[in-house]
């Protein structure tokens, strides 16, 4: 009873989604209220009636209903709970309706936080998150039901993928859809504004928080995503370049692109279609990456499902959407002029650098997932592009865009004399080269490498303190705490999140400059001396867990004799699939991490558990400094956003060009 | 002219889309096996049926089909209508490597869900599948009267791949 009252929720809700899609865009067009009105009871009714589906399917998770074939094939009534509730969008079907949740969600903070836009504008928005709704629900509908009954009722299910079993994954997909979906509202405002055709500093300052908040939360996700892949693939990697990892990171490419773009759009009302170009390809790649982890177009280690009719759907909504979005930009932009001007050396300038290092490196990687399909479909051969290409072409681009985000915060609007910024940025330049010369050394080994990383690093917290000192030197108020009270939370929120990518410098490149890993045959009691850091098996015991039964190694970690550390790696078989897991024990320090991980017993006989394994171990120095640098951009984004001044100036600004008088691009 | 400055997103996205479309036709895992062109790996191995051993050398002369199965093989339920409706044809002799699996309870499959093979033979270690570059069950090979390996299916025969793919070969082969 349950999953059909959700499966009749999903139909009412592609029924409310068209009606939320046509009549409010109908309705602006022809300059009728009545319609516009529709779009926010509308947005907020499609919101509800598939959160009613969304639960649906969760009570039927966390129930065990194996009539339901979705929740046969990914659960089991031996899985714990939370891994049950997780499991609703463990599966194809399941994840895009956690999608279509996040989108309906979405249109209706959209409806929340829209009390002062113009109604034609808001319609407009509403409209074209409904369309991508309905385009969503009929996917969902005609090709992944999640609700399809299994005749007979299976008496247990197949189990969640033991992948998927682990607290990051109950977080990570919410989280990454929360970013990737979020991009919907810029694409919707970009949308709205080639339609109603007025690109202005305005229509930039409604979409910059909605941008920001989706962007915090994409990287977030990605950090989760990649943390995950560290502690549960077993072999010590953060980032894989694998297609579906790619697909998470072009649009976040894409967003952090965006976030600076509208800046500029905003308060010089220079790069208006450039903008609004970005925050279609941000979506478009949101779209793209469902696509290809859907359509089984690419294989990957992360593709769960895949099926050739739905890819063909998706490609479908996919030339829709985008191609249709891409047209009116082509048939609109040219319309609105290109903004203002700026000199060679200035905020702008900088800011466009940083634009179109982003792109192109958003493009290689974008080249290298799909080089492999290109190929394929030429009749060239089947090849696969791993991370030596991603590796030789992706740095030498970030580095660059590095060093820019250092100039720019200090570079001024319009113009900047040569003479003045040089002089600004010669003490940090001082400080930076001197401590990337020093520290290396100081770590044991020196490397080119190294050194040019950690300069990345200290250039970006150098030229971060210069700007701070500079900001408090200027300001009129008097006591440090009232200088610092009289900076804007969105500008401590570009410190922070600026600081994040310095941080997350740091960790890379330490962590591939001096990790260490070795693969060793130990034997019960055997011991094995790494980094400073003496390693002692004490063999494995068998353990049983919920749905599983598992062999647990004991690891004694010793530096200089005196015991560290206990661990724990584990070998796990779970009992409904038979597949087999490895859990690695990490001990996290700040400094970084030594990591343990069981691989197979190695006696003669190889069902004998007790004798000699293979044994993984890595030291991995600053490690997690590249997590909490992600979470430190995020905290960042998130900063930014709860500035009072998109709140107080959105309602004198729309006031002001309230209906549709042309607004003019404003300064600051 | 301005316009067309304009229309370069659309242009390639348009070009992305005409390759996406080829790729959605292409199937990732038809990875080309390095045996395609080479003598089928030999083997001398018990049949399920009979204690006789068959080997390679017995089967030349013939075009044949090597379908790689087992009892425990959820796919090999999939392709396994289609190989009893070839066997019923007559077309191509069809023989079975029983692969990974137990004697009685490859047996016992058999005589539930229907035999269409001439003859299968127990690889029950698996040292046959390695020669073959098995990845995973079920799997066909066609090989040639002169042994040699010609094509191969990676996952279930479907109506389509024998119809465009293994019954064509399989005719020009016999010619």
């Amino acid at each position: 009873m349950i999953p059909e009252v959700g499966h009749f929720a999903l139909i009412v809700a592609l029924l409310t989604a068209l009606v939320q899609g046509i009549l409010p865009m109908l309705g602006a067009a022809i300059r009728e209220p009545r319609l516009m009105a529709l779009a926010r009871p509308a947005a907020r009714a499609q919101f509800v009636l598939v959160a009613l589906a969304f639960a649906c399917l969760a009570w039927s998770f966390v129930a065990n209903d194996f009539s339901v074939q979705n929740v046969a094939t990914n659960s089991n009534s031996e899985l714990p709970l939370h891994y049950r509730v997780a499991a609703t969008w463990g599966s194809h079907e399941g994840s895009l309706l956690l999608w279509t949740l996040m989108l309906g969600g979405w249109s209706f903070a959209v409806t929340l936080f829209s009390r002062n836009l113009p109604a034609p504008m808001l319609a407009r928005v509403i409209s074209v998150m409904g369309l991508v709704s309905a385009g969503f629900l009929l996917f969902l509908l005609f090709t992944s039901n999640p609700f399809e009954r299994l005749m007979p009722a299976a008496a247990e299910g197949r189990d969640l993928n033991p992948l998927l079993q682990d607290p990051g994954m109950v977080f990570h997909p919410p989280l990454l859809y929360m970013g990737y979906v979020g991009f919907s509202v810029a694409f919707s405002f970009a949308i709205a504004a080639l339609l109603g055709g007025r690109l202005d500093a305005t229509w930039a300052r409604w979409s910059r928080p909605w941008t920001t908040v989706a962007w915090a939360f994409l990287t977030v996700g990605i950090a989760l995503g990649s943390g995950w892949a560290y502690y549960t693939l077993g072999w010590g990697g953060w980032w894989f370049w694998d297609p579906v990892e790619n697909a998470s990171f072009m649009p976040w490419l894409t967003g952090t692109a965006l976030i600076h773009s509208l800046a500029v759009t905003e308060k010089r009302g220079a790069f208006k279609s450039w903008t609004v170009l970005l925050a279609i390809i941000a979506f478009s790649l949101s779209l793209l990456g469902t696509f290809l982890v859907r359509s089984g177009v690419l294989t990957s280690v992360h593709a769960f499902a895949t099926d050739p009719a739905r890819g063909v759907f998706i490609l479908a909504f996919l030339a829709i959407v985008i191609g249709g979005s891409l047209a009116l930009f082509a048939y609109r932009a040219g319309k609105v002029g290109l903004g203002g001007t700026f000199g060679l050396l200035s905020r702008e300038s900088m800011l466009l650098a940083n634009n179109v290092l982003l792109m192109v490196a958003l493009a290689s990687v974008l080249l290298g997932t799909l080089y492999p399909l290109f190929l394929d479909a030429l009749n060239l051969g089947k090849i696969s592009v791993g991370p030596p290409y991603f590796d030789t072409v992706f740095y030498p681009l970030m580095a660059p865009a590095a060093f820019l985000m250092g100039v720019g915060p200090l570079a001024r609007w319009t113009r900047t004399p040569l003479p003045e910024l040089a002089a600004r940025l010669r003490w940090a330049l001082g400080v930076a080269a001197a401590t990337a010369l020093v520290t290396p050394l100081l770590l044991g080994r020196w490397s080119l490498l190294v050194a040019f990383g950690l300069f990345l690093a200290f250039w970006i917290f150098a030229t971060t303190v210069v700007n701070l000192r500079q900001r408090l030197s200027t300001s009129p108020r008097r006591g440090t705490l009232a200088k610092l009270r009289a900076n804007s939370p969105s500008y401590y929120g570009m410190v922070l999140a600026h600081l994040g990518v310095g941080v997350f410098i740091i960790g890379v490149t330490l962590v591939k400059g001096y990790e260490v890993e070795k693969d060793v045959r130990l034997d019960v009691d055997e011991s094995v001396a790494l980094g400073g850091y003496e390693f002692k098996f004490l063999g494995v015991t068998p353990q049983p867990g919920p749905n599983y039964r598992a062999l647990t190694g004991k690891v004694e970690v010793r530096k200089d004799g005196r015991l560290i550390e206990t661990l724990a790696p584990e070998k796990r078989i779970y009992n409904a699939s038979g597949q087999s897991m490895t859990i690695a024990a990490i001990d996290t320090g700040p400094w970084g991490d030594r990591y343990v991980s069981l691989g197979e017993p190695v006696s003669a006989d190889a069902t004998n558990i007790h004798g000699p394994w293979g044994v993984r171990i890595y030291l991995k120095p600053f490690v997690d400094w590249i997590w909490m640098g992600a979470f430190l951009m995020a905290l960042g984004g998130f900063i930014a956003v709860s500035d009072r001044r998109y709140r107080l100036a959105l309602k004198t600004r729309a006031s002001r060009v309230f209906g549709d008088a042309v607004g003019h691009a404003g300064a600051d | 002219m301005k316009t067309v400055r304009w229309s370069i997103p659309l242009a390639l996205f348009v070009v992305l889309i005409a390759f996406l479309w080829v790729g959605l036709g292409r199937d990732p895992r038809e990875v080309p096996s390095p045996l395609i062109g080479k003598p089928a790996p030999s083997f001398a191995l018990h049949q399920l049926h009979g204690d006789k051993p068959l080997s390679t050398a017995e089967l030349r002369g013939k075009v044949w089909l090597l379908n790689v199965w087992a009892s425990w093989c959820v796919s090999c339920r999939v392709e396994h209508p289609l190989l009893l409706q070839l066997a019923k044809a007559g077309i191509v002799p069809v023989y079975g490597l029983d692969y990974k699996d137990k004697p009685d309870d490859a047996r016992a499959w058999l005589a539930q869900n229907g035999d269409p093979y001439t003859a299968s033979i127990v690889d029950q270690d698996g040292r046959v599948g390695i020669d073959y570059g098995v990845y995973g069950v079920p799997e066909t090979f066609v090989i040639d009267r002169l042994g040699i390996v010609r094509y191969k299916q990676i996952g279930p025969l479907s109506v389509e791949s024998l119809q465009e793919k293994v019954l064509p070969l399989v005719r020009e082969l016999q010619k």
